[in-house]
């Protein structure tokens, strides 16, 4: 049993008719940090409700720890923290006690030294006492964490964490996600940010139009899929490649200014070194060469831009 | 049984009304002091005792249960529909509870909640008047009993309820236009026959009834027929509120 989590065929069609999901397979692997990336509306917050018990599936089956989460909902939801993507919080209450409150509702006895702890890992224990409504928009995200963690879960959900959050602190926020996925947390976060895929992620999932299209190792994706191109800034204009060159699929931009190469940095050969002595007996001259290799970003606009 | 969960909702609410504690107790303490100087000093001392019972006393069993069904269903209501509102309800139902176990918690903090109003009704309506209680268990019987039932309805409303405008206009519409035409100031014998009968389906009446009979062992109706209808009034709403968390209705699309 090495899966945390594993969804089969899972369908949820909303009372409006819509579709959101379409018998989605997905499993998620102990101890790991998976990524699910979709654009929006594609159907992330959906799957995690589903999984969490705040969605009814319309088919399928989800389980979780071994425990099928229609029928043992006890033993899989209390090893599941979910935090939401809506900043939602009891404005007048004090941090000390909503988290106090989430431990209680998912069962566990009172255990304040966990609460203090929990609360110091994400720098609100000097906030305890304070009421929710005076907290900043990064300190309730924090505090949706802790009360997520306040019942010591195996499984943690994060729905767009580091949605309209500053650069510091969504460091913080992976600082934080990687400390639990040390402490042995298997974690799923949903994000429209491919650079926190590709900063966190083991796996990559993306879904779209409520389907999970690519489920891979994220540096398998990036090997896979990753291109490189070069550019080669031309001395003199050109108004065609030479036929000679046919082979290389190279395409002429920038006026004629530009030549660009594109290859799999993968591949046994890159074909740079024929290239140039190519271009040089051809007699195209050029005074710059820079390389870019495409990101999981190109990878998933490739992915959500292409017809299903 | 989720025993930490049924708690912790209990005590987050209770402690929700506690930072209220004013403004929940101040009101209906106020209006009952005010229908004690018009209806049981002013216009009471001109009206003949009821059943050997004076004006002022006769009138206390409906009063506190007036506040009990009114309490009741404010308190059960907007409980539930605030982390619906606030969108909080997302932890409630994302934790190992049953649908028992989150009724429980806000139906019986609800509940509770509008005994101890009862009790303190009770207690300033004994500055007015001099009661006496012929049958104290049954008295309390009868609150919780009524606590819990219009609990459980205020917390079908609260589900059923989608803007600020709903969950006000069921206890405004319906409830106090019942519970004053329930035999709170009159007997029902005072009516006339056909008033009478239609009366009876009021069932606010067999409620005042039950319970004043529990203060001086008058009723308006069998008390047999009045805890019959209470009982028949909590089934109904535990069926409903079985059948919301069964279909999902209005808490999880
Ligand atoms: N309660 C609902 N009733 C009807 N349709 C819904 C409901 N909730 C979501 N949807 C629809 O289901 C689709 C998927 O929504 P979902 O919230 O899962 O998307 P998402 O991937 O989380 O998007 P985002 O990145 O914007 O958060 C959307 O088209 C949405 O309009
Ligand atoms: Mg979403």
């Amino acid at each position: 049993m090495d899966d945390a989590i594993s969804i089969r065929q899972l369908s949820k069609r909303y009372d409006s008719g819509f579709e959101a999901l379409k018998h989605v397979d997905l499993d998620i692997r102990r101890g790991e940090i998976f990524a699910l990336l979709g654009p929006n509306g594609a159907g992330k917050t959906t799957l995690i409700g589903c999984v969490c018990g705040i969605v009814r599936p319309t088919g399928g089956t989800i389980v979780v720890n071994g425990h099928d989460a229609a029928t043992a909902y006890r033993q899989t939801r209390a090893e599941i923290g979910l935090v939401p993507q809506e900043l939602t919080t009891d404005a007048f209450e004090t941090v000390w006690n909503t988290v106090t409150f989430s431990r209680g509702l998912f069962g566990k006895p009172r255990d304040d030294a966990h609460i203090r702890r929990t609360l110091e890992s994400l720098s609100l224990l000097d906030k305890r006492d304070d009421r929710i409504m005076s907290l900043s928009g990064g300190m309730k995200r924090r505090l949706l964490i802790a009360k997520a963690l306040s019942h010591e879960p195996s499984i943690l959900f994060l729905d767009e964490p580091t949605a309209g959050v500053d650069v510091e602190l969504r460091q913080e926020m992976w600082r934080i996600v990687r400390e639990l996925r040390r402490a042995g947390v298997t974690i799923i976060l949903t994000t429209h940010y491919i650079e926190e895929a590709e900063e966190m992620a083991d796996r990559v999932g993306v879904i779209n139009h409520g389907e999970l299209i690519l489920v891979e190792e994220k540096t398998e994706l990036m090997h896979k899929l990753g291109k490189k191109q070069m550019s080669l800034e031309l001395t003199e204009q050109l108004q065609s490649i030479p036929d000679a060159l046919n082979r290389y699929q190279l395409e002429l931009i920038d006026d004629g200014n530009v030549l660009v190469y594109t290859y799999d940095t993968h591949g046994a050969r890159t074909g740079i070194t024929p290239l140039l002595q190519e271009l040089n007996e051809a007699g195209i001259r050029f005074r710059d060469i820079h390389t870019t290799q495409s990101t999981l970003e190109d990878i998933f606009v490739s992915l959500v831009k292409s017809p299903p | 049984m989720n025993l930490h969960a049924v708690k912790s909702i209990y005590y987050f609410e209770m402690a929700r009304a506690w930072r209220t504690l004013f403004q929940s107790l101040i009101s209906p303490v106020i209006s009952t002091c005010l229908y004690f100087i018009v209806f049981g000093s002013a216009i009471g001392s001109r009206i003949n005792d009821i059943d050997g019972v004076s004006y002022g006393a006769f009138i206390v069993p409906g009063l506190i249960m007036l506040s009990l069904l009114t309490e009741s269903i404010s308190n059960a209501s907007f409980g539930i529909y605030l982390p619906r509102f606030t969108g909080t309800i997302y932890e409630v139902l994302s934790a190992p509870v049953s649908h028992v176990e989150i009724t429980i918690g806000y139906v019986g903090a609800a509940a509770s909640k509008s005994v101890v109003l009862g009790c303190i009704i009770l207690a300033t309506a004994g500055l007015f008047v001099p009661i006496e209680i012929a049958h104290p268990l049954w008295m309390l019987a009868f609150m919780i009993l009524t606590a819990v039932s219009f609990s459980l309805f205020g917390f079908i409303i609260g589900i059923w309820a989608d803007g600020f405008e709903r969950l006000q206009i069921i206890p405004l519409v319906i409830v106090t236009p019942l519970a004053f035409l329930g035999g709170t100031f009159y007997s029902i014998d005072m009516l006339p026959p056909m008033w009478r009968t239609i009366t009876l389906f009021n069932p606010v009446v067999y409620l005042v009834s039950g319970f004043r009979w529990s203060f001086y062992e008058n009723a308006d109706v069998d008390v047999a027929l009045s805890l019959a209808m209470i009982g028949l009034f909590l089934t109904a709403c535990m069926i409903t509120v079985s059948w919301i968390f069964k279909t999902g209705y209005r808490l999880k699309p």
